[in-house]
C-alpha cells in the first residue's frame, strides 16, 4: 500500500472522474483537475468565489462547480479549456445542483425549493418544473440515466413526478400514500421505486415505473421510523434501516421482509469474528523515555498506531445511551451500504458509533463485526470487490475485506484525519479527504505500486 | 413436659391398680384373704387407737371392751377372742392365743398399712408435682395460645392492609390506565392538530413561494442567465427533437418495453429456478421411490394401501416423462401429479422413519436399561470371575514352584534338566515327563533296535569272516588257477548278488547308506520344527540322547521328502513378501506341509546319523 503526498484541498472537495481518469480537487475558488495515474496538474480552472459543490457530468467531459451563496454555476471542459458557461440564479437563489445523466443539462434547485430549473448546454432552452419537495433525497435518476424521479409536493400532499431525460417530459405523475415523503430511490434496474415516509411513521412504499404501487410495507407503528434506505445492486433487495437499530431487507418477488438484522450490543455468537481496533503501545526505548512521561491524553489518538485484534467472544460493544428527549436522536441504523457484488452488507448503529457491522447476504446472518477506537464516520464498499474502508476522523484508514482486515498509518508529517474516502472506479486507489489536505491511496497492485514510484520520482 | 407426662403415666396407673385391686378385695372379702382385707379397711381406725384408748378400756368395761372387740373382730372376720365353749351357759372365757394371734396379726396389718401409706403418700407428693407440671404447662400452652391469637391478628391486619394496598394499587393502575389512554388521546388530538396546523402553515407557505415565484421570476429577472460561450452538441450526437404528441407515445411505448424486458427477465429467472427446483424434485421423488420400494417388498401387508397406488402412480408418471418432456410442460395437471406424488411419497417416508425412530428409541431404552442392570451385575460377576482366576493362578503358580522345586531337587543331575530349566508351566512339565517316559520307551526300543543291529552287524560280519575266509579260500583256488586281472568285476558281480539275497535290515541300512548325503545338506537350511505330530520337545537334534523312533521315520520316501523342501522354502518367502491375504492364506498349508515334512525329513537325518555313528 502506498501513499501519494497530500494536497490542499478545501469543503473536502474531491472527485474522481466517472472514466477514472481524473480527478477534481477544489482549493477555496480553483478547480485543481490531475491525471489519476501521474496525479500531474491537467488542467486548473478558477472560479468566481468558493466552490461549495462539483459534480462531474457523466460522459467526464465536464465538471459543474456550485457557489450556492451567490447563486452561480459555472461548468468547464476538460477537452476544450477555454469553454466556459456560467448559469445565474439571479435572486431565486441556489440550494442545490446536478447534472442530468446525458451530461448536457443542469438542474437547478432555487432556494425555498420553489423550482428546480433545467439547463440545457445544447440549446437554449430552459425547462422549470415547479413544486419540488424540500426533502432528504428528491431526486433520483435510473442507472441507465433514462428517467428521473421528483419528489413534489402540492397542496399539502406528496406526489412523485416521473420525467423522461431526453426531452425533460412528464411521464407519470402520481400522489404518494404518505404522510411527508421523506426519500426516493430507484432500484438499480430502473423498474422500481422506493418511497420511504418522514421518519415519524415507518412507511415505505415501492412504485413501478408506470406508476403503479407494488407494495407498502410497515414494520411497526407508534415509533421513529426509517432512517436509512439501500438497494443491493442486483436489486434483488432492500435493506431498510430503522430507529429501532435493526435493518429489514424485503426482497423484490413479493416485497416482504426476508429477515431482520437486529444490532445487539452484545455479541455471544462464537461464529460471529469481531475485530477490535486496539492501540499499539510504542515501542519501549531508553531514548524515548522521558521525563516527566508525557500524559497519556496529551497525545492524539490518531497518533499512535493501531492495529486489529480479534475479540473472544462474548462481547460487548461501547454503546452510546441517545437522548431521547432530543430531535434527531443518535440511534438506529443511519448508515448502509451492500458490496458491489450484493454479497455484504455493512451497516453502522448511530448508538453503537464505534462500530461497523458487516452482514452476509448469501447466509442472511452476520458476518464480522469491526469496533473502532473512535466513531465511524463513513465507510464505502470497493466499486469492484468486496473489499470496505472505513475512516474514523483520525489518521488511519481501515480496510476490510472477506479475508481480513487491517488499519493503515496514513504517512507523512503532521496529522491526517480522514474525514472523508473515495474509491477510484477501478477501485485500485482511494482518496483520503481531511479538512485541508486530501492523498490518494494505492492498494497493492502492480499498477498503483507503478504510478506511486511514477509519482514519486516525477516530484524528486 | 409431655415427655414427663408419659413417663410418669404408667406408675400412675399401676399405683392406682395396686389400690383399685386392693379395695376390689375389700369388696370380694374371700376368707383366705381375710387380714389384708380388715387392715385395709381399718386403716382410720388403727390411726384412731392411740387418742381414744384410754378413754376405750377402764378397770369396769373390761367385759364389754372384751365383747365389744370380739364382736368387732369377728365382724372384721377375725376369730371370736373366746374360747368355743361346750354349751351356751358357760360363760364364755377369753381366749389368750386368739388375742394374741389377733393382736399379732393386728400389727402385721399395721405395719403393712403403714407402708401402704407410705406409698399412698408419696405417691400423693408425685402426683401433686406432676400436677403442678401440669398447670405450668397448661399455664404456658395459655400463653402460647394468646399469643399466637395475637399475632393472628396482627397476620389479619396485615392482610387487610395489603388488600387495601392492592385495591389501592389496583385503582392506581387504572387510573394509569385510563391517564395512558387519555394522554393518547391527547397525543392522537395534537396529531391532528399539528397536522392540521402543518397543512395551514404549508398552505401559507405555499402561498407565499406562489407570491415570491410571482414576484422574483414573472418581473422578466435580467440576473437569471445562462452565459456560454457556444452550445455543445448533444452526448448522443442527435438533434434535439420538438415535443410532440408523437414523442409522448414514444416515451410510453419505451417505458413499457423497459417494463416489459424487465418482466421477462425476471420471468426467465423465474423459469430457470422453477425448472432447477422441479429437477431437483423429480429427482428427489426417483431417489425415493429407490429408497421405498425394496422397503415396499418386505412389509407389503401393512404399505400395501397406501404404496401400491404410489407405485403404480409413480409407474404412470415415468412413462409420462419417457413420453414427453416434462420440463417445459408447466402445466397444472402436470405440477399437481408431481407434487402430490411427491407429498405422498414423503408421507411414506416419514411415516417410515418415525416408525424407525421409534424403533431405535425403544431399542436404545431397552439396551440403555439392561445394560444398565446387566453391567452391575456384570461387574460383580466380572470381578468375581476375576477373583477365582487370580485365586487359581495363584494356586497354579504355588504349585508349580513346588514341582519346580521338585524337579530340581530330583533331576539336577539328569541330562534333561538344560530343557527343565526352560519350561515352567505344570502341563508342559507333565507333558513333557509323559514325553520323557515315552522316549525311555523309544530309547529302550531303539537300542533293543540296536542290540539287533549289531548283532546283526556282527553276524554280518561273522558272515563277512565267513565269506572273507570262503573268498580267500576262492581266491586261493583262483589264484592258483587264473590270473588276477578279472578280480574286481567278479567282486562286484558277487556282492550284488549277495544282496539281492541278504534280509530286510540290510536292505534297510543300505538303503539308508544311500540316501545320507543328499538329505544332510538340506536338513542345514530347513528350520527345525516344533510338530504336534510327535508332540516333540523344542530340542533340537544335536542332544546327545535324543533318539526318535523308527515310527518317526515317517512314510514319507526320501525322494517325497526331497520334493517337499523346495516347496517349503517357497511358499514361505510368498506369504512373507505378499500383502495380500489369500495368498498367504494360500501358502500356509502349503507351508505347514513343509513343516511336517521338514520335521519328518529331520528325523530321518537322524536316523541316519545314529545310524551311521556306530
Amino acid at each position: 500500500m502506498n501513499f501519494s503526498e497530500a494536497f490542499k484541498l478545501s469543503s473536502l472537495l474531491c472527485r474522481f472522474s466517472p472514466d477514472g481518469k481524473y480527478l477534481a480537487s477544489c482549493v477555496q475558488y480553483r478547480l485543481v483537475v490531475r491525471d489519476v495515474s501521474t496525479l500531474q496538474i491537467r488542467q486548473l480552472y478558477t472560479c468566481l468565489d468558493q466552490i461549495q459543490h462539483i459534480e462531474w457530468s457523466a460522459d467526464s467531459l465536464f465538471i459543474l462547480c456550485a457557489m450556492y451563496r451567490r447563486g452561480l454555476v459555472q461548468v468547464w471542459s476538460l477537452e476544450q479549456p477555454e469553454w466556459h458557461c456560467k448559469i445565474d440564479e439571479g435572486s431565486a437563489g441556489l440550494v442545490a445542483s446536478c447534472w442530468s445523466p446525458d451530461g448536457r443539462h443542469i438542474l437547478n434547485t432555487t432556494e425555498f425549493h420553489l423550482r428546480i430549473t433545467v439547463w440545457s448546454l445544447c440549446t437554449k432552452s430552459v425547462s422549470y418544473i415547479k413544486y419540488p419537495k424540500a426533502c432528504q433525497q428528491g431526486v433520483t435518476f435510473t442507472r441507465d440515466g433514462r428517467y428521473m424521479a421528483l419528489a413534489e409536493r402540492r397542496d399539502c400532499k406528496d406526489y412523485v413526478s416521473i420525467f423522461v431525460c431526453s426531452d425533460w417530459q412528464l411521464l407519470r405523475h402520481f400522489d404518494t400514500d404518505t404522510q411527508d415523503l421523506a426519500g426516493i430511490e430507484w432500484a438499480p434496474n430502473g423498474c422500481v421505486l422506493a418511497v420511504w415516509d418522514t421518519c415519524l411513521e415507518y412507511k415505505i412504499l415501492l412504485y413501478s415505473l408506470d406508476g403503479r404501487l407494488l407494495s407498502a410495507y410497515c414494520a411497526y407503528e407508534w415509533s421513529l421510523g426509517i432512517k436509512s434506505v439501500a438497494w443491493s445492486p442486483s436489486s434483488q433487495f432492500l435493506a431498510v434501516g430503522s430507529y429501532d437499530g435493526k435493518v429489514r431487507l424485503l426482497n423484490h418477488v413479493t416485497w416482504k421482509m426476508i429477515t431482520e438484522f437486529g444490532h445487539p450490543a452484545a455479541i455471544n455468537n462464537p461464529k460471529i469474528v469481531v475485530y477490535k481496533e486496539v492501540e499499539k503501545g510504542p515501542p519501549l526505548g531508553l531514548g524515548r523515555l522521558s521525563f516527566p512521561p508525557p500524559l497519556p491524553l496529551a497525545a492524539p489518538l490518531s497518533a499512535s498506531e493501531s492495529k486489529y485484534e480479534i475479540a473472544s467472544v462474548p462481547v460487548s460493544l461501547q454503546t452510546l445511551k441517545p437522548a431521547t428527549d432530543r430531535a434527531n436522536p443518535r440511534m438506529g441504523v443511519g448508515m448502509l451500504a451492500f458490496s458491489a457484488d450484493s454479497y455484504f452488507l455493512a451497516t453502522r448503529n448511530d448508538n453503537v458509533p464505534n462500530t461497523v457491522w458487516v452482514w452476509d447476504i448469501q447466509k442472511l446472518r452476520l458476518f464480522v463485526v469491526l469496533e473502532q477506537l473512535a466513531p465511524v464516520r463513513s465507510f464505502l464498499w470497493d466499486p469492484q470487490q468486496p473489499r470496505l474502508a472505513i475512516c474514523t476522523g483520525g489518521s488511519k484508514v481501515y480496510l476490510w475485506s472477506p479475508a481480513g482486515c487491517m488499519s493503515v498509518q496514513v504517512p507523512g508529517e503532521g496529522d491526517f484525519p480522514v474525514l472523508s474516502l473515495c474509491w477510484h472506479s477501478s477501485g485500485d486507489s482511494l482518496a483520503l479527504l481531511s479538512k485541508d489536505h486530501f492523498c490518494l491511496c494505492f492498494l497493492d497492485t502492480e499498477e498503483g505500486v507503478h504510478t506511486a514510484l511514477e509519482q514519486r520520482d516525477s516530484h524528486a | 413436659m409431655g415427655d414427663w407426662m408419659t413417663i410418669t403415666d404408667p406408675g400412675l396407673s399401676a399405683e392406682s391398680k395396686n389400690i383399685s385391686q386392693y379395695t376390689s378385695e375389700t369388696k370380694m372379702s374371700p376368707s383366705s384373704l381375710y387380714s389384708q382385707q380388715v387392715l385395709c379397711s381399718s386403716i382410720p381406725l388403727s390411726k384412731n387407737v392411740h387418742s381414744f384408748f384410754s378413754a376405750f378400756c377402764t378397770e369396769e368395761n373390761i367385759e364389754q371392751s372384751i365383747s365389744y372387740l370380739d364382736q368387732e373382730l369377728t365382724t372384721f372376720g377375725f376369730p371370736s377372742l373366746y374360747e368355743e365353749s361346750k354349751s351356751k351357759d358357760t360363760k364364755r372365757e377369753l381366749n389368750i392365743v386368739a388375742v394374741l394371734n389377733c393382736m399379732n396379726e393386728l400389727l402385721v396389718l399395721q405395719r403393712k398399712n403403714l407402708l401402704a401409706q407410705e406409698n399412698v403418700e408419696t405417691k400423693n407428693l408425685k402426683l401433686g408435682s406432676d400436677m403442678d407440671h401440669l398447670q405450668n404447662c397448661y399455664a404456658k400452652l395459655k400463653e402460647q395460645l394468646e399469643t399466637s391469637r395475637r399475632e393472628m391478628i396482627g397476620l389479619q391486619e396485615r392482610d387487610r392492609q395489603l388488600q387495601c394496598k392492592n385495591r389501592n394499587l389496583h385503582q392506581l393502575l387504572k387510573n394509569e390506565k385510563d391517564e395512558v389512554q387519555k394522554l393518547q388521546n391527547i397525543i392522537a388530538s395534537r396529531a391532528t392538530q399539528y397536522n392540521h396546523d402543518m397543512k395551514r402553515k404549508e398552505r401559507e407557505y405555499n402561498k407565499l413561494k406562489e407570491r415570491l415565484h410571482q414576484l422574483v421570476m414573472n418581473k422578466k429577472d435580467k440576473k437569471i442567465t445562462m452565459d456560454v460561450l457556444n452550445y455543445v452538441g448533444r452526448a448522443d450526437g442527435k438533434r434535439g427533437s420538438w415535443r410532440t404528441g408523437k414523442t409522448e407515445a414514444r416515451n410510453e411505448d419505451e417505458m413499457y418495453k423497459i417494463l416489459l424486458n424487465d418482466y421477462e427477465y425476471r420471468q426467465k429467472q423465474i423459469l430457470m429456478e422453477n425448472a432447477e427446483l422441479k429437477k431437483v424434485l423429480q429427482q428427489m421423488k426417483k431417489e425415493m421411490i429407490s429408497l421405498l420400494s425394496p422397503q415396499k417388498k418386505k412389509p407389503r401387508e401393512r404399505a400395501d394401501d397406501s404404496t401400491g397406488t404410489v407405485i403404480s402412480d409413480v409407474e404412470e408418471d415415468a412413462g409420462e416423462l419417457t413420453r414427453e418432456n416434462m420440463w417445459d410442460l408447466s402445466c397444472e395437471t402436470v405440477r399437481e401429479q408431481l407434487t402430490n406424488s411427491i407429498r405422498k411419497q414423503w408421507r411414506i417416508l416419514k411415516s417410515h422413519v418415525e416408525k424407525l425412530d421409534n424403533q431405535v428409541s425403544k431399542v436404545h431404552l431397552e439396551g440403555f436399561n439392561d445394560e444398565d442392570v446387566i453391567s452391575r451385575q456384570d461387574h460383580e460377576q466380572e470381578t468375581e470371575k476375576l477373583e477365582l482366576e487370580i485365586q487359581q493362578c495363584k494356586e497354579m503358580i504355588k504349585t508349580q514352584q513346588q514341582l519346580l522345586q521338585q524337579q530340581l531337587a530330583t533331576a539336577c543331575d539328569d541330562d534333561t534338566t538344560s530343557l527343565l530349566r526352560d519350561c515352567y508351566l505344570l502341563e508342559e512339565k507333565e507333558r513333557l515327563k509323559e514325553e520323557w517316559s515315552l522316549f525311555k520307551e523309544q530309547k529302550k526300543n531303539f537300542e533293543k533296535e540296536r542290540r539287533n543291529f549289531t548283532e546283526a552287524a556282527i553276524r554280518l560280519g561273522l558272515e563277512r569272516k565267513a565269506f572273507e575266509e570262503e573268498r580267500a579260500s576262492w581266491l586261493k583256488q583262483q589264484f592258483l588257477n587264473m590270473t588276477t586281472f578279472d578280480h574286481q568285476n567278479s567282486e562286484n558281480v558277487k556282492l550284488f548278488s549277495a544282496f539281492s539275497g541278504s534280509s530286510d535290515r540290510d536292505n534297510l541300512i543300505v538303503h539308508s547308506r544311500t540316501q545320507q548325503k543328499k538329505p544332510h545338506s538340506v536338513s542345514n537350511g530347513s528350520p527345525v520344527c516344533i510338530s504336534k505330530l510327535t508332540k516333540s520337545l523344542p530340542a533340537s537334534p544335536s542332544t546327545s540322547d535324543f533318539c526318535p523312533t523308527r515310527s518317526c521315520v515317517s512314510e514319507h520316501s526320501s525322494i517325497n521328502v526331497l520334493n517337499i523342501t523346495p516347496e517349503e522354502t517357497t511358499p514361505n518367502q510368498v506369504g512373507r513378501e505378499c500383502t495380500n491375504q489369500k495368498w498367504s492364506i494360500a501358502s500356509r498349508p502349503g507351508s505347514q506341509e513343509g513343516c511336517y515334512s521338514g520335521c519328518s525329513l529331520t528325523y530321518t537325518n537322524s536316523h541316519v546319523e545314529k545310524d551311521d555313528l556306530p
